[in-house]
């Protein structure tokens, strides 16, 4: 009797949801984060539903190997989410559904502004593609605790490469630390610091060359910050190809007196460092091209072969509302994109003092990114000229090549992916 | 078990009973075979088929249509090279690395591969305790995913690993193995052969259990040493396992990839990376994705590949017909 | 303890004597205990160390964890310290807050009063503990049955269609002569040379073609063709003499049966070889299921695990935790098969 009933009652089930997704409109969302991005986008798209009776939004949470290397084949067969969290803004741009039509433009641009040229095709292009949800830009930390324990002063907002060199090697010295600096093994790190160098990576065109004497100088200096020990080998020689590896977990343990990666990685040393010692947001080293970092991070688009358009950019257009956009930064402890939720400052409650201080410092950050930096961000083989410069720094780091031989691969690599992408 | 299985094998006779009835014994093979041939067309034979029209494309589109035909492009600039054993002298410099890398790589890992399992094989075909245990702690690593394999290696050897704990026990400087391209590449035979000996160990086994015991028992009468009792029994009488051996480590050998991807990354620089992960970055994790070029890439593998296997049962043809 | 010895020293022979052959068997058997089981018992006891655990150098093989004291006045329990120099040396303090190299300690006992403490002078009290929460926090994060079910499913159809089809193919290819035999055998080997890794575009356009996207089938069928399981069975079903088929062709058995009632049960240790790798193999795909299935309620055990994994960060505790969780199913299964192959080699082999 008692199994009769639950049959009956998992049938109805079965049956009644059956009828409901048949009826809903269902979203389905992409998502793949580091901290609590997919969890509070989830939260805010549940209150989209309520607004929104009959629309059914889905968060799957992937792996971002999923939305790296699978979500573009799945695209290009005609398959695959109706929207997703992308962080290669410009490569996926064929695929995007512009939302000019569904929403108010002005409001758009004007909140939005340039950052909405790195979601499309080309500088003609004036389509609105993505909402850009998290702004990260590089930048330096460094390990407070261990400055004061050597007795050394930490360098100026205008010290160059050199100087911090020079600085952490010292503080490295005087405190018996392993290592004095360390850089993520990413090609949109090394961009930062070689553009502060003067790099172009742009002619005058617009055309990438990525390397020019600039480029080729900081690519010297970094291979020889290795041979002598200033920068982690671990970090860029331990691994190959262009797989990423980062050196937080060397910071955190207080291995690390300088740590060049990013904005991305405040709520994680807030978590993890505690009271273990003293870290620092310092930003970006300076040099003849300035002392900018590079921009980045990851936003939502919609794609094109959605079969609901109009919710994908309601969604959006909700998302992207001052108040939401600005809980969603706040929450997740990210820098907003949008102007005026950075004007006003977004609020990071219950973040402790020093992650606070930490993200009001990468805001102040955003203002001396340089507007080459800005545009290779945008560019949309860029994720092809960063994985040729780690891959061929690397081979000049481990000693495979020379920095001459390495440079010209890579302005052979870069030929032949311009004459592919063609 | 059986009794689950056994209404399902008679409702398979019925078509089976039908078939031999009709066709008669000798093409009821062609039904035997049917299921699996259908799956290997499809998923096997088709996107090889496919492989070879992407081979001869360009560009970065996924799909065939909007690919442009470039002939034999592809291949060529594969083996644009001044000299093949200089990978710096060719256009495409990482595809000769990889084929160099691959070339070592084979060499030693088949080598101590079938080594050890032979050696591991004969230990447990001897009279021991507990034999079930040891054989399975000889196949155990077998069942770890490639990347759980890599992860407990790299934790081990990692800076502050329990290895280099050891060492500084022993009075020994730390060594930062996999930062030092030749360690980096030893460590990676070695935990390819860790992770496999297993499989090859018990194909062994079974080969060796497969010897009639009379015929140790006679050469045990004519006093025959253990090591001439080796090497003119167990060897010969054992070659046709050998044969299934060689050919799957050789095969498996040159086509590793995932758990040295996840072990070095193929690093340091590219000391250890091998022809699968250049075909897996160039044409589905690389920016931008030459599918054409990876495809040409796996033609030249599979190419050569065959040319092994060939060789490999040419030489040994008496036993395969078995 | 005297029969422990003589079970250890007790030879083939009986004589109840090692010969040195016998000491170097178990020399080798032992080493390969250390070197085979040695490193997955470390990642499990790993697994159980707090991040800061995991960091030490050098390591130590229990995990430990920091002792705490619950202080009136404070939410959290705070970490307790030997103070073994200074001006207070000797007491067991907890930790307020540190800043800089000086921290702000009090004692317990006493907590009204603040001390001051360079950093260089205290010591973690530190016992065993196991950092459970690396688990839980797993569990908290994931509908954990529901993938364990679908990555069961997976592995148990693909397993089951993949023994059979191949048998199948094994038995036809070893036990009868037709045209196009060689054929066959050469297109099966030849597939060989061509791993999925390489294929995984045009393998991917097929299964969408097929309607599999999203579905669990497009990870079960595409992998049930593999050629390494024709090719083993085959060798081993050549081994099995004729005359036994001649013999129940004689009492009219139909082929069916004959496959099904003396060639499968007499390969059962080629079999059982093959379940268990078909097994591991579709429990620990990653790449293709991330390719086939893109929504979560579909997801393997794999792909939710490895949903932890974002772009920028990888952390040792939680990495850890997640490996030993995708071992375990397979761990049993390997207890419960492993004792087939033994039994099946044995039998056959005896003969």
């Amino acid at each position: 009797m008692k199994h009769k009933i639950l049959a009956t009652t998992a049938f109805a089930a079965v049956f009644s949801a059956g009828a409901l997704s048949a009826s809903a409109q269902e979203i389905r969302i992409m998502c793949t984060s580091d901290g609590a991005e997919c969890e509070v986008l989830d939260e805010l798209t549940t209150r989209f539903e309520a607004d929104h009776p009959g629309v059914d939004v889905v968060m799957d949470v992937v792996p971002y190997q999923a939305v790296l290397e699978s979500l573009p084949v799945q695209l290009a067969a005609g398959t695959g989410p109706d929207l997703a969290m992308v962080t290669d803004l410009g490569g996926l741009n064929p695929y995007y559904l512009d939302l000019a039509p569904y929403v108010d433009r002005d409001y758009w641009e004007s909140s939005f502004g340039d950052v909405l040229g790195w979601y499309r095709a080309s500088p003609d292009d004036d389509g609105i593609y993505g909402l850009h949800m998290l702004l990260t830009i590089t930048g330096a930390y460094i390990n407070r605790t261990l400055f004061e324990q050597a007795g050394v002063e930490v360098p100026g907002p205008d010290a160059s490469w050199d100087d911090w060199a020079e600085a952490s090697r010292a503080v490295a010295e005087a405190t018996d630390t392993t290592f004095p600096m360390a850089m993520d093994r990413s090609g949109h790190r090394i961009a930062g610091p070689a553009i502060s160098y003067g790099a172009k990576i742009f002619d005058e065109d617009g055309e990438p060359i990525l390397v020019d004497d600039a480029f080729t100088a900081y690519v010297q200096k970094f291979v020889d910050w290795h041979e002598d020990g200033t920068m982690a080998r671990d970090v860029w020689a331990g691994q190959g190809g262009d797989s990423y590896r980062d050196a937080a977990q060397e910071f955190i343990n207080g291995e690390l007196v300088y740590y060049y990666s990013g904005s991305w990685q405040t709520g994680r040393f807030d978590e993890q460092i505690g009271d273990f010692f003293d870290w620092q947001v310092v930003g970006s080293p300076c040099g003849e091209g300035g002392c900018t970092g590079m921009p980045g991070g990851s936003g939502l688009v919609g794609f094109k072969q959605t079969k609901h358009p109009e919710i994908v950019a309601a969604l959006m257009d909700y998302l992207a509302q001052q108040e939401i956009y600005a809980e969603f930064s706040g929450r997740t402890r990210n820098i907003p994109a949008h102007r005026a939720v950075a004007s006003a400052g977004a609020d990071y409650e219950g973040a402790s003092e020093p992650a606070a201080t930490a993200l009001k410092t990468w805001g102040a950050q955003v203002g001396r990114v340089s507007p080459i930096a800005f545009a290779y961000q945008g560019y949309r083989n860029n994720r092809a000229m960063f994985n040729i410069t780690v891959q061929r720094a690397t081979q000049a780091v481990v000693g495979e090549l020379t920095v001459e031989e390495a440079m010209e691969r890579a302005e052979a690599d870069l030929a032949a992916v311009l004459a592919e992408t063609k | 078990m059986y009794s689950t299985v056994a209404p399902v094998m008679r409702i398979i006779e019925i078509p089976f009973a039908f078939v031999q009835s009709r066709l008669g014994i000798q093409r009821l093979a062609w039904l035997f075979l049917a299921p699996n041939l259908i799956l290997f067309g499809v998923f096997a034979f088709l996107p090889i088929i496919l492989n070879f029209l992407y081979a001869l494309t360009g560009g970065d589109q996924v799909l065939l249509n909007d690919r442009p035909f470039v002939g034999g492009a592809n291949f060529q600039s594969l083996a644009n090279c001044e000299n093949v054993f200089d990978p710096n002298s060719c256009e495409r410099d990482l595809f000769w690395r990889a084929i160099w890398n691959s070339v070592w790589f084979v060499v030693l890992q088949v080598g101590l591969m079938v080594g050890f399992s032979l050696l591991t094989a004969l230990v447990l075909n001897r009279d021991i305790r507990a034999r079930g245990f040891f054989r399975g702690v000889f196949f155990f690593p077998v069942l770890l995913s490639p990347v759980v394999v890599a992860l407990i290696w790299k934790w081990i050897l990692q800076r502050n690993g329990l290895l280099n704990a050891g060492l500084e026990v022993m009075g020994y400087e730390r060594v930062l193995w996999l930062l030092d391209r030749h360690w980096a590449f030893a460590w990676s035979v070695f935990l390819s052969v860790w992770a496999h000996m297993g499989f090859y160990t018990l194909i062994l086994l079974a080969g060796l259990q497969a010897i009639p015991r009379d015929v140790y028992e006679a050469a045990l009468m004519d006093r025959a040493s253990p090591w001439r009792t080796f090497r003119k029994i167990t060897l010969p009488l054992l070659a046709p396992t050998m044969l299934v051996v060689l050919v799957l480590a050789l095969i498996k050998g040159v086509q590793t990839f995932d758990e040295i991807y996840a072990f070095t990354g193929g690093g340091p620089g590219s000391a250890t990376t091998f022809i699968i992960q250049y075909i897996y970055q160039t044409g589905f994790a690389g920016a931008p994705r030459l599918f054409g070029l990876a495809a040409a890439a796996s033609i030249l593998l599979a190419l050569v590949l065959a040319l092994l296997t060939a060789v490999q049962l040419w030489a040994n043809r008496r036993n395969v017909d078995g | 303890m005297g029969k422990i010895v003589s079970f250890m020293t007790r030879t083939r022979a009986g004589k109840g004597q090692m010969d040195w052959t016998d000491w170097l068997t178990y020399g080798y058997l032992c080493m390969g205990i250390l070197l085979m089981f040695g490193p997955v018992v470390w990642l499990v006891l790993s697994s159980f160390k707090t991040e800061a655990d995991l960091q030490r150098f050098p390591p130590r093989l229990l995990p430990y964890a920091q002792e705490t004291v619950e202080v009136e006045g404070y939410d959290e329990p705070l970490a307790l310290f030997d103070i073994v120099g200074g001006d207070h040396e000797g007491r067991k303090l907890a930790l307020i807050r540190r800043v800089g190299l000086v921290a702000q300690m009090i004692d317990p006992a006493a907590p009204d009063e603040r001390l001051r403490v360079n950093v260089a002078d205290w010591q973690p009290i530190e016992r065993v503990s196991l950092a459970v929460e690396n688990y839980t926090l797993l569990f908290e994060r994931f509908n954990f049955l529901r993938f364990l079910w679908n990555s069961t499913f997976i592995t148990v159809m693909a397993t089951a269609i993949m023994l059979l089809v191949n048998s199948m193919a094994a038995f036809a290819l070893s036990k009868y002569k037709f045209r196009g035999r060689t054929t066959v055998l050469i297109l099966v080997i030849g597939t060989l040379m061509i791993p999925q890794t390489v294929v995984l575009v045009p393998l991917f356009l097929i299964t969408r073609e097929l309607g599999m996207l999203n579905s669990l089938w497009g990870v079960i069928i595409p992998g049930a063709a593999t050629p390494t399981g024709v090719f083993l069975l085959r060798q081993y079903m050549i081994t099995i003499p004729d005359e036994i088929l001649d013999a129940a062709r004689m009492d009219k058995a139909s082929e069916w049966k004959i496959f099904w009632r003396i060639i499968l049960p007499l390969s059962a240790p080629a079999i059982a070889v093959l379940a268990i790798l078909a097994i591991m193999w579709r429990w620990n795909d990653f790449l293709w299921p991330l390719i086939v299935l893109s929504e979560t309620e579909n997801f393997t055990l794999q792909l939710a695990l490895n949903s932890f994994q974002g772009e920028m960060s990888t952390q040792w505790s939680n990495l850890l935790a997640m490996t030993v969780l995708t071992l375990l199913p397979i761990a049993l299964v390997f207890m419960f098969l492993q004792k087939y192959i033994a039994t099946g080699i044995a039998s056959t082999g005896g003969k």
